[in-house]
């Protein structure tokens, strides 16, 4: 899916309840510090992962992710996959805008959390559940 | 190509059997290529650890310097090439200093055993294995020396950027220079940081010394802003020189409700201006 | 299921976020807060996220409806402690927080409720602006 080698030291979590979205910001947390990301760079990470989470759990219906190391030559990062089984996403182009919200509020949904990663891939269809994939690389 | 069982079981037993011997031949092989700036005791030190190193991994069945099996001796030519660049050597050097094992072992090979065909299919394949290893010093070495050049250029970068306290509450950063992406973010940081740390609810942001504004270098002072807004401090742009102003209209970039001063007194009187009467209102409730 | 404590000084409720609360949490303080407001007629709510390490637009919701459910009730909210980090993440999520005021610290945030409450007479006053300046809404 994504340019890059392969995942390594790969810990898994189902996300299935409000605590379980804490349980991956404590998880991404951790492996970020021990990635040696910049603190900002951490932050944006962390709370990357909260969103997309969040998302897995209210739209997806609940389902898991992956998080692990990533190395593509010189760079390593962190790579963290959503997956869920979910209604999947019927309009990719409007739920990647600016603003678009189906909860209300301050919704920045996908396209924030694209912003604070350096590459995201989803991949989704009516039906077919949504994976999200999103990698940040050390400086 | 990996070496066979058999050569890592000959290879490891003739690294103990040459000893100390063999860390001193290495030694002297090693000391006219560093021409004295190192010392032969240290030189000796090193060469002994790295040889006990060879030894440990050979005995242990590594015939390769790849995979998990090879990490222990590549952390120790890691170590070395990490030393030796901040020492100051070049790479070669470093590598020669790997390289120059071959000379000793020969020496004993030599000395023992005729040249027969064994002999001679060992010291060719184990020859093979040190290469690898100096080259892999030689890598190591690049990668250090970077990871130094980098290292340097973040101090550089953060002595060029200094955020001063101007005055109770108040803290300035006079910019200099041009403001790549880099810059840019480190001086965000810094400010946003001393903002925390002092207290102040303002920050003088002041360009005099910016030779030229483009739309990039506008976003990062815009972001700057808004994000020490986002905390609860205010921030002034000031020492916009008239060509700048030129630029930031043509391009049509939209400082909106941020305040620009021309220069940084201008800022810091606004500012007091306000911080007065604030202090004013104050102590005018307290009275009443 | 943890609750966030609500502190009463004076005429201010203060309330320090220190864990890294779950949505219902959050949704628990929202409805706390508005409670407690009520129960003590308070006037101003200072919210401290100097604990956060991160803020989403959950979180950023609930400060949001907070602020706005405070108001009705007569009380102003301030939000204070944010880190330089946070604010940066905000910055390139997007996420303003319309309508909630900020500070850097619980004693800017004090006088900042302060100045509020009392209105001010013939004194020179500013147009841009105060101590700890309110976000524009989008």
């Amino acid at each position: 899916m994504t340019a890059g080698g392969d995942l390594t030291a790969v810990e898994r979590l189902a996300i299935r309840t409000d605590q379980d979205v804490v349980r991956v910001r404590q998880l991404v947390r951790t492996i970020a510090v021990a990635g040696k990301l910049s603190l900002v760079d951490q932050t944006k990470l962390v709370t990357a992962a909260s969103e997309l989470a969040r998302n897995t759990l209210v739209y997806g219906g609940g389902g898991n992710v992956e998080v692990g190391r990533v190395e593509n030559g010189r760079r390593t990062g962190i790579r963290i996959v959503f997956a869920d089984q979910g209604p999947g996403i019927a309009d990719l182009e409007l739920a990647l805008t600016d603003g678009y919200t189906t909860g209300g509020g301050l919704g920045l949904g996908l396209s924030g959390a694209r912003r604070l990663v350096d590459e995201f891939d989803i991949d989704t269809a009516v039906g077919r559940g949504t994976t999200i994939s999103v990698t940040k690389w050390c400086r | 190509m990996a070496l066979s069982t058999d050569e890592v079981g000959r290879f490891a037993g003739l690294l103990e059997r040459g000893g100390e011997a063999l860390t001193a031949a290495w030694t002297d092989a090693v000391a006219t290529s560093l021409r004295g700036r190192l010392s032969h005791a240290e030189l000796y030190r090193q060469l002994a650890e790295l040889q006990k190193g060879f030894q440990a991994a050979l005995a242990g069945g590594v015939g390769d310097l790849d995979g998990d099996v090879g990490a222990e001796l590549r952390a120790q030519l890691s170590e070395l090439s990490n030393t030796r660049a901040r020492q100051g050597f070049t790479a070669t050097e470093t590598a020669v200093s790997v390289f120059a094992l071959k000379d000793a072992v020969l020496a004993i090979l030599d000395q023992g055993e005729g040249a027969d065909s064994t002999a001679l299919r060992d010291y060719v394949g184990f020859s093979g294995f040190v290469d690898r290893a100096g080259l892999f010093t030689f890598d190591s070495y690049v990668r250090a020396r970077e990871e130094l050049i980098s290292d340097q250029a973040e101090q550089l970068l953060e002595l060029s950027t200094p955020v001063v306290k101007l005055w109770e509450g108040v803290v300035a950063v006079p910019l200099v220079g041009t403001l790549d992406s880099a810059r840019a973010q480190v001086v965000m940081e810094r400010l946003l940081q001393t903002l925390v740390d002092t207290g102040s609810p303002y920050a003088i942001i002041d360009i005099t010394g910016v030779p030229a504004v483009d739309t990039q270098v506008a976003q990062h002072i815009l972001k700057t802003v808004v994000a020490a807004r986002l905390m609860g401090a205010d921030c002034i742009i000031s020492g916009i020189r008239p060509q700048i102003a030129q630029t930031i209209v043509a391009l049509g970039i939209e400082f909106g409700d941020i305040a620009t001063k021309a220069s940084l007194a201008d800022a810091l009187r606004h500012v007091l201006r306000q911080t007065d009467a604030k202090a004013s209102r104050r102590a005018f409730r307290r009275e009443v | 299921m943890e609750r966030v404590p609500v502190l009463k000084i004076g005429d201010i409720l203060l309330v320090s976020i220190q864990i890294d609360m779950e949505d219902q949490v959050a949704l628990q303080l929202q409805e706390d807060l508005a409670d407690r407001i009520v129960a003590t007629g308070c006037h101003g709510v200072i919210i401290d996220i100097s604990a956060l390490d991160i803020v989403d637009s959950f979180v950023g919701r609930t400060l949001a409806t907070i602020a706005a459910v405070s108001r009705v009730l007569d009380a102003e909210t301030v939000v204070v402690g944010m880190r330089p980090a946070v604010a940066i993440t905000l910055v390139e999520l997007g996420l303003s927080l319309p309508g909630i005021r900020t500070a850097l610290n619980v004693e800017l945030g004090m006088e900042l409720l302060a100045s509020e409450r009392d209105p001010d007479l013939d004194l020179p006053d500013d147009e841009d602006d105060e101590v700890g300046a309110v976000v524009p809404a989008p």
